[in-house]
């Protein structure tokens, strides 16, 4: 069953097409990769499949729910209920502490949990690290923080825009072998990046192009 | 952990951990709340503090006997009543009789000599005021007019007429005292013209006792409480009529009303600079935080509840800056008060409250703009830095 449809889907900024009819699937345990190199898309699909952008024309079902014609307001509540987001910088907020961070997203969910958070940021690797502020993290470190913070409140769709973009090599090891985790435990993932091998692990990539998509293709050498 | 708990979690950690920056914020209030509470200390304690300062020009009530004739000390007394005691700085009741020295007439006032040095503390003294039986205060005009000098004896008579023994005629009778000049007064006024002596003296030479012609007040309060006791003598009392000394106590007014305006006028002004210092810091703070707020609604923030993150950690500023400015208002007060006035400054317990209670009302008016603008900020944009 598909958790995220995209139906002719177009963002349109002036002359410029920044999507294209686009129509796409995205079925609920799948861990998709969306590649391409800067200005095909990858950023506004991201956007609109996070609800933080509408498209001009056509349809996001995230769920069952045609998320293109909510208001701001609704778009905030799918957001914070059915989403976990990582980003390329982290984006962690500096006077708290990584366990803090992590329980900001359940303050805004439902009902901050220390010892969940604090056993979120364990599943990560980093219970030793939970009282740390960001600036006393490495960027590796941090990223795991923003995995944690994304997988608190239980999404269903969990969105990474260029996650390992910041990180050295081990440490991108260290993410990917997270998501491969969270693969196999069920959790659907949407994998936004312009690197071949974030590509590869993942099950299926799709590559855009000038706003279409160019290519979709199941990973043959994708380990279950 | 409860919302609540996670939400003072949030907005104290920005606050400690982020110092450098809300330090400013909080000095830009704590500087105000300190004027703003040090200048209400000084507003309250103006009168009080001036109201000392105008006793130095004399009496500002007269008590006198209702119609011709005189009164007494018990009518005196009965009118004090209706004045708190701590108000009243001196009481003189004076009693005016014509003697004659060197032949010359003259007016001689009976007082009591610690109430009019009281009651008049701008009488300059060439000499001493007279401190025991038998020594005079001689006006300047009279001291000219008789060419004596500090320290001379004079024979002062009074002529009363009484009536023989069986009761069938008049004949004057005359009474006469040796009294020293202990002091020549100077006051620039009429009472240059009169010789002062004790009461008793004067009673002894007139041979009567008790009869007073006036009493001079000197009493510290506003106009309107001068006022109240004065209606409130002149309504109980029928022996005596209290009226206010006009040109002291609407001087008084005057320069107290016009003081008072002058400090109301300097605090708001200084809640206006304080509301725009902080709104300028607030609004830096939210330009500053562009990101984490874009963050912030990425995860789910709802506007109110962002609304609701910045104005907590607003008026938990104004909550520390108002208690900090409240101690450090009266220490400002104090100071003013001992180098201006020359007096401390009693600590007003209801200031504490009021200032904190005014500084976080300012510091969330000052909020409500830059938050407002802060729920504006599209997360995606912020997001991707641009």
């Amino acid at each position: 069953m598909s958790l995220l449809e995209l139906k002719d889907v177009s963002k349109i900024y002036g002359d410029l097409h920044a999507l294209d009819k686009i129509n796409l699937k995205v079925d609920t345990g799948e861990w998709v990769a969306i590649m391409g190199p800067s200005g095909s898309g990858k950023s506004t699909m991201m956007n609109i499949i996070g609800c933080m952008d509408k498209p001009t024309s056509g349809e996001v079902l995230l769920d069952g729910v045609d998320i293109s014609r909510e208001s701001a307001k609704s778009l905030t509540r799918i957001r914070r209920d059915k989403i976990g987001l990582i980003f390329q910088q982290f984006h962690l907020v500096n006077y708290l502490t990584a366990v803090e961070n992590v329980m900001m997203a359940q303050y805004y969910h439902s009902v901050p949990d220390e010892k969940e958070a604090l056993r979120a940021l364990a599943r990560v690797g980093l219970a030793d690290r939970a009282k740390h502020l960001p600036s006393q993290l490495s960027g590796g470190e941090q990223q795991r923080v923003c995995i944690a913070r994304a997988l608190i409140n239980y999404p269903e769709l969990l969105l990474a825009d260029e996650p390992t973009g910041n990180l050295d090599e081990a440490n991108e090891n260290v993410v990917l072998d997270i998501f491969s985790q969270l693969h196999k435990e069920g959790t659907t993932l949407v994998v936004v990046t312009h690197d071949p091998e974030v590509a590869e692990v993942a099950q299926r990539t799709v590559t855009l192009g000038h706003g279409k998509i160019i290519s979709d293709k199941l990973n043959e050498g994708f380990k279950e | 952990m409860t919302k609540r708990k996670m939400f003072f979690r949030m907005i104290t950690a920005s606050l400690v951990r982020r110092r450098s920056r809300m330090l400013v914020a909080l000095l830009a209030i704590a500087v105000g709340a300190t004027i703003l509470s040090g200048l209400v200390t000084i507003y309250y304690d103006v009168p009080r503090q001036m109201g000392a300062e105008f006793r130095n020009y004399g009496a500002n009530m007269i008590l006198l006997p209702e119609g011709s004739g005189a009164f007494d000390n018990a009518e005196v007394d009965a009118a004090l009543s209706k004045i708190p005691a701590a108000s009243v700085v001196g009481v003189a009741p004076y009693r005016y009789e014509s003697v004659t020295i060197n032949e010359q007439p003259i007016v001689a006032a009976g007082t009591h000599m610690d109430g009019a040095r009281a009651a008049s503390p701008y009488w300059y003294i060439d000499g001493e005021w007279p401190a025991a039986s038998g020594e005079l205060l001689l006006g300047k005009e009279i001291a000219e007019k008789l060419s004596t000098k500090l320290g001379a004896e004079l024979n002062v008579r009074y002529a009363l007429t009484e009536e023989d023994e069986d009761h069938s005629d008049l004949f004057v009778k005359e009474n006469s005292r040796k009294m020293i000049v202990a002091g020549i007064l100077e006051t620039g006024g009429s009472e240059e013209e009169y010789i002062y002596m004790a009461m008793e003296d004067l009673e002894a030479l007139t041979e009567s006792a008790g009869e007073l012609d006036v009493a001079e007040l000197s009493v510290s309060g506003s106009q309107a409480e001068l006022q109240g006791y004065a209606d409130s003598i002149n309504a109980s009392l029928d022996g005596v009529t209290a009226r206010l000394v006009k040109r002291v106590t609407q001087s008084e007014s005057t320069v107290l009303t016009k003081l008072q305006a002058l400090v109301l006028l300097v605090t708001v002004i200084v809640l206006a600079l304080t509301m725009i210092c902080v709104a300028t810091t607030m609004t830096a703070v939210v330009t500053e935080r562009r990101r984490e707020i874009g963050l912030r609604k990425a995860l789910g923030a709802s506007d109110a509840s962002i609304i609701w993150e910045f104005m907590g950690e607003g008026l938990l500023l104004g909550l520390v800056g108002g208690l900090l400015g409240a101690c450090l208002g009266f220490a400002f007060a104090q100071a003013v008060s001992v180098n201006v006035f020359s007096n401390s400054i009693a600590f007003r317990p209801l200031l504490l409250p009021i200032t904190i209670i005014v500084s976080i009302l300012v510091t969330g008016l000052a909020c409500i703009l830059p938050v407002r603008s802060a729920t504006d900020i599209d997360p995606a944009l912020v997001l991707k830095g641009e």
